[in-house]
């Protein structure tokens, strides 16, 4: 402990160079943990699926509907326990500043079963009894309830540009009833959700009686792929056939439309922190050589030669650690905020796993950094170094 | 009590040889030379004749290519790089031409540096740097950094730096080479003072006014002993 006052001395030395290189690293260990956060937000979605449940969508892609009375008929399949529905609304709502107009993941469902299927949507009892028992009820998730203000009891408009009611209306009125949370900490809290038969009995159009998707549970998640085949087989040839596969597959293969985002994300970090490491090396290694004299009379007066190492180490990972717990400490907070586009990625946190990580990338740049001029340090001969200094 | 046993410091057939390139030069050719307990040596010599070198030597900063250094008991070339340090920090005080201070501590923090390696905790290493200080009449200049001393106080807080654990040997480097004339005296008259106090200090230095102070000059030239005796 005696010698951290050394240490921090040493830092203050050359005072813009030591801000300007844990400014550097600050900001690639924000970088760092905005991407984390990134990662998850994009990839985080196939983490959060459960493996017992089945997504069907109409064969040629998720925007063409099938008739709601499948259902009944996946419902008999063997190994089937549970089905709902639900279709994209496309709701809207103004900003709060009244700017412009925002889409809300807005859903009809059938409350009931939809919530037997997604448990991990937590909603209290009583909010579940007054959603059943209010036709216009909606239940919005906490993250889109914070952020649009909505509290339960509010009276509230979206309008929908796919959806018309009967009398040719975009816009629909509801009733927040409810608010849901979250069993666990990436489940999605930015939808909206309402009750079906409103729907159903309100829309215009030639599109009744048809639903977007199926959420099907079942009894063995390690039949999954069997019943979905059996599923596809089912509506074969007819004139609605069907995708069925795991939600964890479903969510997969959406994310890689985007690409593969974990290997960007990977070589943006290495590229990251490759340069740090060279600046910091680099910073490191010269603060070093310039104090070439001073390390020379602490050797002089007996410092050994693995105390000095120590020190100059100590050094390194004390610039690294500041700046590095500092970037990471910002990035948490970041994520604090909320996502900055929460209908595109809802889930916005960083995992604890990410931050002993950051913490660990850190430690490892302090170490990196300064094994050089530490081993110069260590090998500096006492008589050479005075001699510089003459 | 025999002269042997009052002999402080005995250089013994001491040879140094460094290399640059294929080229050999012998900076020390097997020089004798011994130190009494509570004297005070002033080492002169043209530059190349291998002062700072046999200094360095005597200190344990550098090892000589053969022959022995011994000091009291402690025979330098057999101790390991770890026992060289240890002993340093327990036996010798250094002062240096250009002070050598750390620019980011104070007067007090700079001199209390060699007690970190003791077993004083902070209380006791800030008494000692202040007794240190005290006597070497910078008692006033505590927190000051060595930007805002002259270049004498930075030499007598070096000076506080060196005496501060009690060291048997006190080297000092041209320790009036970087100095005026006035200045320069002080630093004299606070060696002199030491070594009135009992310790033993050798002093390289270029200058005839700084040897006048000790109690006995040699000369080196060409890595030899040329003369002895007092100036």
């Amino acid at each position: 402990m005696k010698f951290l006052s050394l240490i921090w001395s040493s830092m203050k030395r050359k005072k813009l160079r030591s801000v300007l290189t844990l400014l550097s690293i600050f900001v690639a260990f924000l970088l760092f943990g905005i991407l984390c956060i990134l990662k998850e937000s994009l990839t985080g979605g196939v983490s959060a699926t459960d493996a017992a449940r089945l997504v069907v969508r109409h064969k040629v892609s998720f925007i063409q509907m099938l008739p709601q009375g499948y259902a009944n008929r996946i419902k008999t399949i063997h190994g089937v326990s549970l089905v709902a529905h639900q279709t994209w609304f496309n709701g809207m709502t103004k900003t709060m500043d009244n700017a412009s107009d925002v889409v809300v993941p807005s859903f009809p469902v059938d409350p009931e079963i939809f919530m037997k299927i997604y448990p991990e949507l937590v909603l209290p009892a009583s909010q579940m009894e007054a959603w059943m028992s209010t036709r216009t009820g909606a239940v919005v998730g906490k993250t889109a309830a914070d952020k649009y203000k909505w509290r339960i009891g509010d009276h509230i408009q979206l309008t929908s540009p796919i959806w018309q009611t009967e009398a040719g209306a975009n816009s629909w009125e509801f009733n927040i009833v409810g608010i849901y949370t979250g069993a666990k900490k990436n489940t999605d809290l930015s939808g909206f959700l309402f009750r079906y038969d409103y729907f159903e009995e309100m829309r215009g159009g030639l599109d009744k009686s048809m639903v977007g998707w199926f959420g099907v549970r079942v009894d063995d998640p390690q039949q999954a792929d069997a019943i979905s085949k059996r599923i596809d087989d089912e509506f074969a040839n007819s004139p609605w056939e069907v995708k069925a596969e795991p939600e964890g597959a479903m969510v997969q293969g959406f994310i890689q439309q985007f690409g593969d985002i974990a290997s960007i994300i990977r070589a943006v970090l290495s590229m990251v922190f490759f340069t740090i490491l060279l600046i910091s090396g680099n910073t490191m290694s010269q603060a070093v050589r310039e104090r070439f004299a001073e390390l020379g009379v602490l050797k002089a007066i007996g410092f050994p030669n693995g105390l000095v190492l120590m020190l100059v180490l100590g050094e390194s990972c004390t610039v690294a650690l500041l700046g590095g717990l500092t970037g990471l400490a910002m990035a948490w907070v970041f994520s604090l905020g909320g996502s900055p586009v929460p209908n595109f990625l809802p889930v916005w946190y960083m995992k604890p796993q990410d931050i002993y990580l950051g913490m660990g990338f850190a430690l490892l740049l302090g170490l990196v950094t300064g094994a050089v001029p530490a081993i110069q340090a260590f090998r500096l001969r006492i008589a050479e170094a005075l001699r510089r200094d003459a | 009590m025999s002269a042997e046993s009052s002999d402080l410091v005995r250089i013994e057939h001491v040879t140094k040889t460094f290399h640059r390139g294929s080229e050999e030069i012998h900076v020390l050719s097997g020089l004798d030379l011994t130190v009494a307990r509570g004297e005070f040596l002033a080492l002169m010599g043209p530059s190349g004749s291998g002062k700072s070198t046999l200094l360095n030597l005597i200190g344990g900063l550098d090892r000589a290519t053969s022959g022995s250094v011994i000091i009291e008991n402690d025979r330098l070339d057999e101790l390991d790089d770890r026992q060289l340090a240890a002993w340093r920090a327990r036996h010798v005080g250094f002062v240096f031409q250009f002070y050598n201070l750390m620019p980011v501590l104070t007067a007090q923090k700079n001199v209390e540096l060699p007690l970190l390696l003791t077993h004083l905790n902070r209380r006791e290493r800030r008494e000692h740097a202040e007794i240190a200080l005290n006597a070497v009449g910078l008692s006033h200049r505590l927190n000051h950094f060595p930007r805002t001393l002259s270049g004498g106080e930075q030499q007598r807080v070096g000076i506080a730096r060196a005496i501060v654990t009690d060291p048997t040997l006190l080297l000092c480097d041209e320790p009036t080479g970087d100095l005026d004339r006035k200045s320069g005296d002080e630093v004299l008259s606070l060696l002199q003072s030491l070594q009135e106090n009992g310790k033993t200090i050798i002093m390289v230095t270029h200058d005839p006014h700084a040897s006048a102070r000790a109690s006995r000059t040699v000369h080196l030239d060409k890595g030899q002993l040329s003369t002895t005796g007092p100036e």
